[in-house]
């Protein structure tokens, strides 16, 4: 017998998108496989590592807990929408990279939606917060200390950016929205 | 191919400018921080879909097999069991790594042939629409088990009540001795002796990413492209060759980028390497398979179960004059990947230390759990815990100080290479090129600051407080051959273009490669892109373990650019008009010397456009190299001795292995209550050698200090009897989160290796290396009673606090004096 399939619509770091499909199948499948974002990694499907983790309406979740049905009408930003307006490495990436935060980077585009949640709510962490930050995370390559400096370089980073904005945060905001609002290259080509 | 032999030539020259030795952010992180990187499992989107039915049982006999209620599975493309295998994918898997000693090597069988032997083993193998499918397939196979006696442990294993093996009665798969002077005898004779047993859990690798496979057959082409997830794709490529009866002209493995590996994803080829290629081939389908976590912990591999007993003779300045170590190694229900591990303990024991006599016996035994295979370190954890333990020790039954006592058993920067008289893993003598053993140590004392502890010690203690120190140290076999190869070659845009065989799994390879060409051709980093692990683009080579690209294909790349950059340096000499002697090759140009800014010069891009004589332009770069556009010439067009091309394919094949240096130092505290252990400080000193790149080297250093910590505190692999893996999951297996790993200090020693033109050594493990000596250290340090066993978690001190209580646990002999001697 075939499955039976269910609509949903959602929109993926700016993008609304219509899917159909399976009651069971999920969010992380349909961002990867349906959707070709595969910026999302699955290291353990059952919720502890954290590699899976995106944004849901701005807030960190696991999506290889989540079933795709459930997310209907909500909006999702992946690690492909954390990359700058032209498509280059937004400004948390780019401190990963500066501090070497990630070696295989498998893990890293959870750590990167979590820290991207965060610094958002908390712009200027010691290393003792940043650390806290990232505290439900696995990383098997790093150690950790290099990811405790990405956050806060990227912290510096989005401050410094917040300052160069003549109006503040609402301009940062745009920004960020602008980036939300471009598709990656792979989206387009699913 | 001809190798070159390795020329213990003077180090490359040491150069304070250039790419080499800076700590350049690296290149494969504008395509991996963007979450562009391409894992196994973001290619393949239209494959069909790969998932095993395996056995629940440790071990049992498979009686029988309905696959009749798969059939009704919507989307179900195939079922296969043992039964449907043909040609060689029905025999066993390889033997990779033969061995004298391994006297009774079994390996499994792709598919359960009628006995499984591990929980975890496949036993049938569907292929569906897609993995939701497959997996609702096999849950609709019925087996009819016949369970039979499960070994588990080591005590077990060794005991033979049940055998693992009808025909290996003893469980006994290899069984070695090596010694060096008469040890036995030297501890006879010795004024003090001692009696240690020392026991090692087991632990994983535990990659972020699992393994996985992609097989693509083109039935037209007659040609199978595989990419899989491990660390060595030249090696997979020969073995599904050879299984799939196909000429290895028409097989390719690509190794995509890796979510890491440390050790396990370098046994190949496993049960679904061959099974995905073999029914992509049969169904003439694309087939994928991507391990999940729980088969990860249940049909990948293990490693550290070790069990030591060891006898040590010394004398009363805590000088070792004998010492006889004996152990048993749990290499699982197979063993593919031969004895490495045991024998890298049994050498690697010997650390930056000379004994009077040595004496090592293993046997490596067979049990009903997941295969043992190389993790991290490699059998090198164990070894250096062991010979750590002994000197901790002797310092205390001799009321000396642990340092003390290290320093006067160490080998010395006089005495150069130092041969301990032993076999290496690579069946070559076990000889230190170089190092200075007691500047490491007394490097990291210095760190540390171990003279001061005793008022850290007093004040803590003052306050209700329990802190301890230890340190360890250790020597690393890095680099091991047989060889890697490198091709380089300059495009006609004048990027340079490297490949090499050997694969990569976040090592930074793209960038500390590039390094080593853009320095060797004066080129930008920018410029040179790097390949790795892709046989279409290089066929040879061994793989990534044991430490060993830096030092393989970082010479390899060396040796290969310095043949482009003589041959760049050849023809601009005749387009300039030139002397040889009087060009300089810098910025991407070959100029002549001493004519400033507007002298003769010719850009690299315009040698390679040169390098390639043409009778066809097909762009206005590629006209000045057609037949009408030059001088007219008496010569042939390529002179004779030169090819085609601005590019070359050099080789490294290393006489043997070189061997990296280090001391780790740490202050723990132990929580007088609960017996929670808490890392105040992690102090490394390291000498690997030239660093290439010493950002991406300190990076290894944490990554391996995590692992080591991991090891020493949380993750365990606990079965039961019945050989059930009670915790294979990430709930259960405990690996550091960022509050388990400590700040990590590092200060770097660098000691060139002579054997090898870079003069660089391997850092991939070092990290780990001496994690459980050094805690054990500490924390013992800090309770007062000696630590044997590791792991050791919290409820496990909480019970030898206990028995130490009771008195079942004898003090150390320096917690039974006032003061602590220990501290000098």
């Amino acid at each position: 017998m075939a499955e039976a399939t269910h609509p949903v619509e959602l929109t993926v770091n700016g993008i609304p998108h219509t899917l159909a499909v399976p009651a069971r199948r999920l969010l992380a499948d349909s961002l990867r496989h349906d959707l070709g974002l595969t910026g999302t990694h699955l290291g353990c499907e059952h919720g502890v590592c954290g590699a899976c983790t995106v944004l849901l309406d701005g807030e960190p979740v696991r999506s290889c807990l989540l079933f795709t049905v459930t997310v209907d009408g909500q909006e999702v930003t992946t690690m492909e929408g954390c990359r700058a307006a032209d498509g280059g490495l937004g400004p948390v990436q780019r401190a990963f990279r500066e501090c070497h935060g990630l070696q295989c980077g498998f893990c890293t585009p959870g750590f990167v939606t979590t820290v991207t949640a965060y610094l958002r709510d908390n712009p200027d962490p010691t290393a003792e917060e940043a650390r806290e930050a990232i505290g439900g995370n696995l990383c098997r390559c790093t150690g950790y200390q290099n990811i405790v400096a990405s956050v806060q370089r990227a912290a510096e980073i989005l401050r410094a950016e917040a300052r160069r904005a003549p109006r503040g945060d609402d301009r940062a905001r745009d920004e960020r929205g602008g980036a939300e609002a471009k598709p990656a290259p792979r989206a387009e080509a699913s | 191919m001809t190798i070159a032999p390795a020329r213990p030539a003077a180090p490359a020259q040491e150069t304070t400018s250039g790419p080499f030795g800076a700590s350049i952010p690296r290149r494969e992180d504008l395509r991996l921080a963007a979450g562009d990187g391409r894992y196994l499992d973001d290619i393949g989107h239209q494959a069909l879909a790969a998932a095993f039915l395996r056995s629940p049982h440790a071990h049992a006999r498979v009686r029988d097999i309905d696959v009749s209620g798969a059939l009704e599975v919507d989307g179900l493309v195939a079922v296969y069991t043992y039964e449907d295998l043909d040609g060689r994918v029905a025999e066993p898997l390889p033997l990779l790594i033969p061995h004298p000693s391994l006297h009774a090597p079994r390996t499994a069988y792709p598919l359960a042939n009628g006995i499984v032997r591990h929980v975890g083993e496949p036993v049938v193998m569907v292929v569906a629409r897609d993995r939701y499918l497959a997996e609702d397939a096999v849950d609709r196979v019925i087996v009819d088990w016949e369970p039979l006696p499960a070994v588990v442990g080591l005590p077990a294993a060794f005991e033979a009540r049940h055998a693992v093996h009808a025909d290996v009665p003893d469980n006994v798969a290899a069984h070695m001795v090596q010694t060096v002077g008469d040890a036995p005898a030297a501890i006879g004779a010795a004024p003090y002796t001692m009696d240690l047993t020392l026991e090692i859990e087991r632990s994983a690798s535990m990659p972020l990413e699992g393994k996985g496979v992609l097989a693509r057959w083109d039935a037209d082409d007659r040609s199978l492209r595989v990419y899989s997830s491990t660390q060595t794709s030249t090696s997979v490529r020969f073995a599904l060759a050879a299984k799939l009866d196909l000429p290895v002209d028409r097989v390719e493995v690509v190794t995509p980028d890796v979510g890491g590996g440390f050790g396990v994803k370098i046994v190949h080829p496993w049960p679904e390497e061959v099974l995905v290629a073999w029914a992509a081939l049969r169904l003439g389908r694309e087939v994928k398979w991507v391990e999940d976590r729980r088969e990860h912990f249940i049909s990948s591999a293990h490693e550290r179960g070790q069990l030591h007993t060891v006898k040590v003779g010394f004398d009363a300045d805590g000088h070792i004059l004998g010492l006889d170590v004996r152990f048993l190694h749990d290499n699982g229900a197979y063993i593919p990947y031969g004895i490495i591990v045991p024998i890298i303990s049994s050498t690697q024991l010997l650390g930056p230390y000379k004994l009077g006599a040595y004496r090592v016996e293993f046997h490596s035994m067979y049990t009903n759990t997941v295969i043992v295979t190389p993790y991290r370190g490699a059998g090198r954890p164990h070894g250096v815990f062991v010979m750590e333990r002994v000197m901790d020790a002797l310092a205390d039954r001799l009321g000396l100080d642990r340092a003390e006592v290290r320093r006067r058993n160490m080998i010395g920067p006089d005495e150069m290479p130092y041969d301990q008289g032993m076999i290496f893993q690579d069946g070559r003598p076990l000889i230190y090129d170089t190092g200075d053993f007691p500047e490491t140590l007394r490097r990291a004392l210095a760190m540390v600051d171990w003279s001061g502890f005793q008022a850290v010690r007093d004040a803590a203690r003052a306050e209700g407080r329990r802190v301890g120190i230890g340190v360890a140290a250790y020597v690393e076999g890095t680099g091991v051959g047989p060889y890697e190869g490198a091709h380089v070659r300059v495009d006609t845009t004048g990027d340079v273009v490297v490949a090499t065989g050997l694969t990569t799994q976040g090592q930074g390879h793209e960038t500390a490669f590039a390094q080593i060409a853009a320095q060797e051709l004066g080129v930008p980093v920018e410029r040179v892109k790097v390949t790795t692990g892709d046989t279409r683009r290089f066929k040879y080579g061994v793989g990534t373990f044991a430490s060993r690209a830096a030092v393989m294909s970082g010479n390899a790349v060396a040796a290969a650019a310095g043949k482009v950059r003589a041959k760049a340096l050849r023809i601009a000499a005749q387009a300039l008009g030139a002397d040889l002697t009087e060009l300089v090759l810098s910025d991407g140009e070959i100029a002549v010397r001493g004519f400033g800014p507007d002298g003769p010069r010719i850009a690299l891009a315009t040698v390679a456009v040169l390098a390639n004589p043409l009778r066809y332009a097909f762009d206005e770069e590629a006209k000045r190299a057609t037949q009408f556009a030059g001088p007219p010439s008496d010569g042939p067009p390529v002179p004779e001795g030169e090819e085609p091309g601005l590019e070359a394919t050099g080789w490294y094949s290393p006489i043997r292995t070189t061997f990296a240096n280090g001391a780790h130092a740490v202050i723990v505290e132990t929580d007088p209550e609960t017996a929670e252990i808490r890392i105040l400080r992690y102090c490394v000193v390291h000498d690997c050698g030239r660093m290439i790149n010493p950002m991406i080297v300190e990076g290894q250093v944490h990554g391996g200090v995590a692992q080591g910590v991991g090891g020493a505190l949380y993750e365990r692999m606990v079965y039961d009897p019945d050989g059930q893996l009670l915790n294979a999951s990430f709930m259960d297996f405990l690996m550091p989160y960022a509050s388990e790993v400590p700040h990590i200090e590092i200060d770097h020693l660098a000691s060139p290796s002579p054997l090898n033109p870079l003069g660089v050594k391997g850092i991939g493990e070092a990290g780990l290396i001496p994690g459980h000596a050094v805690i054990a250290s500490a924390v013992e340090d800090a309770e007062g009673f000696r630590i044997d066993r590791m792991p050791i978690s919290p409820s496990e001190l909480f019970d030898l606090r206990r028995r130490h209580a009771a008195g079942e646990v004898p003090p150390l002999h320096r917690s039974s004096k006032e003061g602590r001697e220990d501290i000098g």
